[in-house]
């Protein structure tokens, strides 16, 4: 089976004859067989589309995704109007590639301008770029942004960021021999004591904090934001997208680069990709920024047109002092965001934000009633800790759950060692209040059943 | 002119609508006032059908494969066979969690177990990460492993070789791990220059890092001696596999001695190139550098597919979660309709069609490595710049006759680069009518360069101002 290949061996031999060759095994010719297979490559042979969509279909049933979901902790189960996937596969985005060629890609330019605008007017930066890979490498790059911009190499990271982020951080750091030095959390929010009683502020380049953070907590920006005024420090501040909707812009308590991830704004969980980092910052800052930059300018007769620019930033013309190796990002994926903005506006982002709240106030006041169940802090956004009873360990809990068909929570102990038998939960506008009282249900027949009490 | 989404705006209007219900401001009463919103963004308050009409126009203004030839050299613009769409949005893939538990999700780590395998055959590696989500983030993981072996045997090497005819993200990658570059010359043949890379190898020197065919779209013939020199030294050799297209089921990295692989899923493996990603880029190692690869990697045990963290040297994560698993489906389904004599197929014809192409085309533009070549070639735009129009001027003039225009000025090392690589995908007739179309441009420009000079003028723009852009950045709509 040779699928999508269209040349017949009659034309095969054309091309080669045409090509002044011997034949068309000579064209490897240059390869010495010393080197060469000596045998096929030990794959199967190729199957029909008929069968592949079988196959692909059988594979995909193996995974359960018809579940009640209760999971966040970076990937959240969001709407997604239809609308964006009928666009999004439109071929002319789909099959196009980074657009060096300003005039045969104003599609794709002006679609990425649209998305930074939309990224600066939300986070009150005024410069962002057109994506990075996710959430945790725009916080990898912000780090080494800032290094390079302060020229220091320590950096101060928050402990209630999202764990999977520090470790792509501490990964990146190795790479730059950046010292990553840890604020510990306490009470689910960073421990201020720790900032102020740090002696050696000034050798740092700068905090980076989440915000709402791992936890689901609202961290107290603001103070946070006097500090770095006073200790001229820079802030970088991660956040979910979709929370600056209800959330303070960041600019207004000092961010010098905000990041996170947009998987919220309509795109689908996949098991954790694609989806695309945002990457924001001060005006001072733009030719340090990492990754793809469109700007509006104008064509030959005066009119409007897109183009990539400051460029002179980028490995493709400044190699080794480029201020980042990203050639390909998240295009399509940003693509996806912008529609989802545009079609949903301000009043339905927020909506969307405030019914996850609502159901998260809801969800939590009822699992605080049952015995056994706690909810550990009370300035969350969209997602929550509870503690659990020991009689009951987490594991056995969410099995439980599971066998209902619920996804309760994540196990925070596999992130956090000091958080031994807790939870993170999440509601999203997707959870009906039919979910949220069947799981209450279920909670309740394990209080019961597990004998649980008071923590 | 077009409009911004922006200045469609209608103030009070909304696509879609959540709910009827007015939801209540006490919702965020648990957080401090001061720490709320008080600004409104600007965002586009527009109808669904405006927004749909707005990008559906939008998307007509690009060039893509599916509408026009595409031959960007170095990035493989090959047909992206559709039923990778459907298969990647199958509700059992992209609507999973990431932290869903094993045993919900046993489809999709059965496919990040096989699709690796599938790559150890084709790259000859011993184990492979699918975690870096392009492939200059391949290339960093690769140096980061690098890196991390040569601290781990306690060696110093601080020092990493590329060609003046590597891609850019080669010597930026390795800046990213701290490694000062030495670029080395190539020779008059467009290879390896040998003598030049004894010189520049020394015991501090970390990796070579090659792509093979070149960017030149030449096979580097020595690169057993070259594998050996560079082993002989201790260091080790990178594959960047931006141009694995040309050779599938022909060589490989592994035979050919190579170390570390990056594997560009957008280029060879169909994945769409989405107007700049989302892409993958996979590394694999020999066994030797194998626990130092990022985690988690995916085990079969007791007849389950597990997750594993547990890899002694690891350099950590490179992203969150494992990979974009979205192009990792696609990449799967292609591999499974290909099968070793399709992927063997493709990388011939690839290799002939590029060949084809040169043989015409070495009439009318200047060849400065006249030999067959691999799966893309570099002309030079020398003669017809001193007739009047440069290279920019031919690339934005093919706009005007329907293609997408080669890669340009690119490798470095080539004046006035012309880089054209077809792929295996397109039919003798879609080559020809661009084969013509560059005849065409060619007389054009005795006659008349100031026709490509102006162009295009077929495009949805004139020619964008570029220097304008970078002068007087204007970078949001506010």
């Amino acid at each position: 089976m040779k699928n999508f290949l269209p040349h017949t061996d009659q034309i095969r031999n054309q091309l080669a004859k045409e090509a002044n060759l011997d034949s068309i095994d000579s064209l490897f010719d240059s390869i010495n067989d010393s080197v060469k297979f000596k045998n096929d490559l030990n794959l199967p042979d190729g199957i029909s589309e008929l069968e592949a969509q079988k196959k692909l279909k059988k594979l995909a049933n193996k995974n359960n995704s018809d579940c009640i979901n209760f999971l966040g902790g970076g990937t959240y189960n969001k709407f997604i109007p239809a609308c964006i996937s009928a666009i999004t596969s439109r071929t002319e985005f789909l099959t196009s590639y980074t657009p060096y060629q300003p005039e045969a890609s104003q599609g794709t330019l002006q679609a990425m301008y649209e998305y930074q605008s939309m990224i600066c007017n939300l986070t009150g930066m005024d410069v962002s770029n057109a994506s990075v890979y996710d959430g945790a490498t725009a916080c990898a790059e912000a780090v080494l942004m800032v290094c390079r911009i302060s020229k220091k190499s320590k950096v101060l990271i928050a402990e209630t960021l999202n764990q999977q982020y520090l470790q792509v951080i501490k990964t990146y750091c190795f790479g730059g021999d950046i010292e990553v030095k840890i604020i510990p959390e306490i009470n689910g929010e960073i421990d201020f004591n720790y900032l102020s009683n740090l002696t050696n502020i000034d050798e740092f380049a700068a905090i980076l904090i989440q915000t709402p953070n791992y936890f689901g907590n609202v961290e107290n920006s603001k103070k946070i934001g006097d500090f770095i005024t006073k200790n001229k420090l820079k802030l970088i501040v991660c956040a979910d997208i979709s929370s600056l909707a209800v959330l303070e812009v960041p600019v207004n308590f000092g961010a010098d680069i905000v990041v996170g991830d947009i998987q919220t704004l309509g795109i689908p969980m996949a098991f954790g990709g694609p989806h695309a980092g945002y990457m924001a910052c001060k005006q001072q800052y733009a030719r340090q920024l990492p990754g793809r930059i469109v700007g509006m300018t104008l064509d030959k007769a005066g009119n409007r047109a897109y183009t990539l620019t400051l460029q002179t930033r980028e490995q493709h013309i400044k190699r080794e002092k480029a201020t980042s190796n990203i050639c390909s990002n998240q295009a399509l994926v940003a693509l996806a965001a912008t529609i989802y903005l545009s079609v949903m506006g301000y009043n339905g982002l927020k909506q969307a934000i405030l019914l996850s709240a609502q159901k998260a106030k809801n969800l939590s006041e009822k699992i605080n009633n049952i015995k056994g169940f706690k909810v550990l802090y009370n300035n969350f956004l969209y997602e929550f800790v509870v503690k659990v009873d020991e009689k009951i360990s987490v594991e056995i809990l969410l099995n439980e759950l599971k066998e209902n068909n619920i996804l309760a929570g994540i196990n925070l102990k596999k992130y956090f060692k000091q958080y031994k038998n807790s939870i993170l939960v999440c509601t999203t506008e997707m959870n009906t209040d039919k979910e949220i009282d069947f799981y209450i249900e279920k909670l309740q027949e394990i209080s019961t059943k597990y004998n649980l009490e008071d923590v | 002119m077009s409009k911004t989404i922006f200045e469609k705006s209608i103030k009070g209007t909304q696509g879609i609508n959540l709910t009827d219900e007015k939801l209540n401001c006490d919702i965020l009463l648990n957080i401090p006032e001061n720490l709320l919103r008080k600004e409104k963004p600007i965002l586009p308050e527009i109808s669904e059908l405006e927004v749909v009409r707005h990008f559906t126009l939008l998307s007509q203004k690009n060039v893509s494969v599916d509408s026009n030839f595409y031959p960007l050299g170095s990035c493989t613009m090959k047909y992206n066979p559709k039923i990778n769409e459907v298969t990647a949005s199958l509700d059992g893939f992209a609507n999973i969690h990431p932290e869903q538990e094993e045993s919900g999700t046993q489809g999709a780590l059965e496919l990040m177990y096989n699709l690796p395998e599938q790559l150890k055959e084709i790259t000859g590696m011993h184990t492979i990460t699918l975690q870096p989500a392009a492939g200059a983030h391949g290339e960093f993981t690769g140096m980061l492993i690098v890196k991390a072996y040569f601290e781990k045997i306690g060696q110093k090497r601080t020092k990493v070789i590329v060609p003046d005819s590597a891609h850019g993200t080669n010597p930026t990658s390795a800046k990213m791990c701290g490694f000062d570059i030495v670029e080395i010359k190539s020779n008059n043949r467009g290879l390896v220059d040998l003598e030049a890379l004894k010189t520049a190898l020394s015991d501090d020197v970390a990796a070579l890092l090659l792509t093979n065919p070149n960017t030149l779209g030449l096979f580097e013939e020595d690169i057993a001696e070259i594998a050996k020199l560079v082993h002989d030294t201790g260091a080790l050799l990178y594959y960047d596999g931006a141009n694995l297209n040309a050779i599938m089921g022909i060589t490989n990295p592994g035979l050919m001695g190579f170390d570390i692989v990056h594997i560009n899923l957008h280029k060879t493996f169909s994945t769409p190139h989405g107007g700049g990603g989302p892409g993958a880029g996979p590394v694999g190692v020999v066994e030797k550098l194998k626990d130092f690869l990022p985690v988690p990697i995916i085990e079969f045990k007791d007849e389950k597919y597990h997750f594993n963290y547990d890899l002694p040297n690891t350099i950590g994560r490179v992203k969150a979660y494992y990979g974009n698993f979205g192009v990792l489906v696609r990449a799967y389904t292609y591999i499974l309709m290909m099968g070793a004599n399709g992927l063997k197929q493709a990388s011939i014809d690839a290799v002939l069609n590029a060949n084809y192409m040169k043989e015409k085309l070495k009439k009318y533009f200047k060849l400065e490595y006249d030999k067959p070549c691999m799966h893309e070639f570099v002309l030079s735009g020398d003669i017809q710049k001193e007739q009047g129009a440069n290279t920019l001027a031919i690339a934005k003039r093919l706009i005007d006759y329907g293609f997408h225009p080669p890669t340009v000025y690119f490798p470095l090392i080539v004046h006035e680069a012309i880089m054209i690589e077809p792929t295996e995908t397109e039919s003798k007739q879609a080559m020809d009518d661009f084969i013509n179309a560059m005849v065409e441009i060619a007389e054009e420009i005795k006659q008349n360069p100031q026709k490509a000079i102006d162009a295009p003028t077929k495009a949805s723009v004139l020619r964008v101002d570029e220097t304008l852009a970078a002068r007087k950045p204007n970078l949001h709509w506010s």
